[in-house]
């Protein structure tokens, strides 16, 4: 009677209304599909096997890849990456409170930060190490947040990348006022407007501030790229506990288009961010990326996902793995040998160490941190608590206190 | 008498209790509270599956199922807005909001709808929940992870705001919360999951919106509530060494508050010191001194003093002993006010 298709997409006059209240299996299986594959409308250019798939509407927005681009996109996902595993090694020495990986994330990161233009500016949520990195945030700058040290220590106008946001959706609001802003500016309208990028999850997805930005964003047009990365998990809770739907086919209905991208193919991840963010620099925003993905690590380093999910899973996806795809590719056409492939082993333990070297080297923030910028003026009971409490706290200096 | 063993027969306890963690308690009283009534529910952040990140509800979605126990799409308005509903229905959800800066997306919903219904329609509709919230610091989080946000509740009409300080109470004081009819904001201390007592769980609870007496003492008296109420007993242990002897009483019970056995004390020792992590500017530590100068203005020796967290947002956590008040803060402030 009622199609899988009924289920996971419905639409007005076929057949039987509101079969989702008694799904049959196959019905479903056909709903956890539709939000856990990718799906006949993923944009693919590299295939896990890292074949270069032809596609007449994706290609051109990297036909200007030449192969040593390629290889910095791999340089730059292998140093993610090892910037990633180093941040989980300090974590689990004591150095680090908390780490979150973006294990397997890499290209979906990569891919859209390197399609962001310096006059860009980009809203992270928690996870963009990859994002941080190509807005040129150093890395030993993301550390303070999980040591403990501070809330963000870059300069987020400067490097034009927001600090991270943990209240889940909180940023994609912002974003959408930034991008306003850029448009109420007249900076938008040719191949030198500006655009912005804000990351959030699946997750976020559910959240009302998520449903505003999507519709503060199409009623001013704002040029602003919706960049959803699809890990498939929300802590414990997969895709299909916040939507029956794709991802990306939400943006219908706030009337701008959505994408699904391979998050695990680097090359289509840029070409589908490039497209959107010339969309917006042109005036033709905003639009949604869905950036179909894999947390390949722990949400967190306190998270525990043998809880909830399936080993089987994560072996699947690890033969997707983002990095794999390209380096086989750049091998098959020759376009890097072992020399270069080392060099960037070689890079990336030097990054490395000197994360870890800063790291445990990073002191603790003064007490008068604790009081200091809470306002742009001052505030004079604020200032005189803090003087007491530093003149009670120096008194305890050099005691066993 | 670092927690305490309330109302046990002597030698009959012995068989009956168990030593638990408060966040085992809490786990053990929601799955009691779930036994009782088949119309409580459970909803939240990843509760089903992995139990919540502290695992409060562990078990619970395997053993009532998923129409019980329903992990619900991440959005925080959207579990307190939907509970009302299912309120208004005749069940009693319990929700979760994984962590204490999280549930301000729910601030609309608590304040303009769970807080008002009852009075808004005069009593015909009742709101039975529960929100459950670990709060406070100490355990070295990332931002929006350790704060005190109980003042907005309890400055709220309509609100019933509650926090436990020890395994035993958490028992008890979960299924009180979820038996009552009007909303309860639940403040877990979430530094304190780990820390053990013996539960009798055939004992006689003291009813959920009374303070109590912790500890008895002449020199002077220190209130608080959640999280602090340890450092308070601490604090009260290391006064008795020197000879001062520190009454202690734990609140419980933030809105309605009970402050009967605070007003007694403070007639007895004239000196008042309030504990408590959350920032003092328009708090319950600034609304607990406006009250007790109001009714013990002869008996008391010294102005009231207050131990908190200060006017800042919550620090890196680096910063965050510095924050929280700890033993020497609340005997400093004890000295000074026996020193008035
Ligand atoms: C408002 C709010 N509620 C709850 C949390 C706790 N929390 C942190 S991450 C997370 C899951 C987010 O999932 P998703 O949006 O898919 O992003 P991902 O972590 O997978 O990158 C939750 C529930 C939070 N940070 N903010
Ligand atoms: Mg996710």
């Amino acid at each position: 009677m009622s199609s899988p298709e009924q289920w996971t997409h419905p639409e007005p006059g076929v057949g039987p209304a509101a079969t989702a209240a008694a799904p049959t299996a196959e019905q479903v299986i056909a709903g956890l599909r539709a939000t856990s594959e990718g799906g006949p409308e993923l944009v693919q250019l590299l295939t896990p096997e890292g074949e270069r798939v032809p596609n007449p509407e994706w290609d051109r927005y990297v036909a200007d890849i030449t192969a040593d681009d390629l290889r910095g996109l791999y340089r730059d996902m292998v140093l993610t990456r090892r910037i990633d595993r180093e941040g989980n090694a300090l974590q689990r020495q004591g150095q680090l409170g908390i780490w979150v990986p973006l294990l397997g994330q890499e290209a979906a990161q990569i891919g859209a930060g390197r399609a962001l233009k310096p006059q860009d500016m980009a809203f992270p949520s928690y996870r963009e190490h990859g994002v941080a990195w190509c807005k040129d945030v150093a890395p030993s700058d993301l550390l303070g947040i999980f040591r403990g040290t501070d809330h963000g220590s870059w300069d987020p106008i400067a490097k034009r990348f927001h600090l991270y946001t943990i209240v889940i959706g909180n940023q994609v609001l912002n974003a959408a006022g930034y991008a306003m802003g850029q448009r109420f500016e007249g900076k938008v309208g040719d191949d030198d407007g500006e655009a912005t990028m804000v990351f959030f999850g699946d997750g976020a997805t559910s959240q009302g501030d998520v449903h505003e930005g999507f519709v503060w964003a199409s009623v001013y047009d704002a040029p602003l790229v919706f960049f959803c990365q699809n890990n498939q998990w929300a802590i414990s809770e997969p895709t299909e506990r916040q939507s029956r739907l794709p991802l990306y086919q939400r943006a219908r209905g706030y009337g701008f288009p959505g994408i699904r991208v391979d998050g695990n193919d680097v090359l289509a991840t840029l070409a589908v961010s490039r497209w959107a963010l010339s969309e917006c620099r042109h005036g033709n925003g905003p639009v949604l990326i869905e950036a179909f993905t894999y947390r390949m690590d722990a949400h967190t380093t306190t998270d525990d996902p043998s809880r909830y999910r399936l080993t089987d899973e994560l072996e699947a996806w690890k033969l997707k793995d983002p990095i794999e795809r390209v380096r086989v590719h750049l091998v098959r056409h020759e376009q890097a040998d072992k020399e270069f492939f080392d060099s960037v082993q070689a890079e990336s333990d030097q990054l490395a160490a000197e994360l870890r070297e800063f790291c445990v080297n990073m002191p603790d923030p003064p007490k008068e941190r604790i009081f200091s910028q809470v306002y742009e003026d001052g505030n004079p009971v604020l200032a005189a608590q803090r003087d007491t409490y530093l003149s009670y706290a120096s008194g305890f200096e050099g005691g066993d206190h | 008498m670092a927690t305490p063993v309330m109302n046990q027969e002597p030698g009959a306890a012995a068989a009956q209790t168990r030593t638990v963690t408060l966040g085992k308690s809490l786990n053990l009283g929601l799955r009691a509270a779930m036994e009782a009534d088949p119309k409580v529910i459970v909803m939240g952040e990843d509760v089903g599956k992995l139990g919540g990140v502290f695992r409060i509800t562990d078990g619970l979605q395997k053993d009532f199922g998923e129409q019980r126990v329903l992990d619900t799409p991440l959005a925080e308005s959207g579990i307190v807005g939907t509970a009302v509903g299912l309120a208004i229905r005749g069940f009693r959800p319990v929700c979760e909001i994984q962590f204490d800066g999280f549930i301000f997306p729910a601030f609309d919903q608590i304040v303009s709808q769970v807080a008002k219904l009852h009075f808004r329609s005069q009593g015909k509709i009742k709101v039975p929940m529960v929100i459950r919230v670990p709060f406070g610091g100490g355990i070295g989080a990332v931002e929006h992870h350790s704060e005190s946000p109980e003042s907005y509740f309890a400055h709220t009409a309509g609100l019933k705001v509650v926090s436990c300080s020890n395994a035993v109470d958490a028992y008890w004081m979960i299924q009180q919360a979820i038996r009552c009819d009007d909303p309860v904001l639940f403040f877990e201390p979430k530094r304190r999951y780990y820390e053990k007592a013996e539960l009798d769980v055939d004992a006689t609870p003291d009813p959920l919106f009374a303070s109590r007496v912790l500890r008895q003492g002449s020199a002077a008296t220190l209130v608080s509530y959640g999280p602090s109420v340890k450092t308070c007993l601490e604090s009260a242990v290391a006064a008795a060494e020197e000879g001062t002897e520190l009454e202690v009483i734990d609140l419980r019970t933030l809105s309605p508050l009970d402050l009967t056995p605070v007003f007694e004390s403070v007639r007895r020792t004239g000196h008042l010191v309030v504990v408590s992590e959350a920032p003092s500017e328009s708090s319950l530590a600034s609304e607990i001194a406006a009250r007790v100068q109001e009714e013990c203005f002869y008996s008391l020796e010294a102005p009231v003093l207050r131990v908190t967290g200060f006017d800042t947002p919550y620090p890196p956590s680096k910063l965050e002993e510095d924050f929280l008040p700890d033993l020497d803060r609340v005997l400093d402030a004890v000295d000074r006010s026996l020193g008035w």
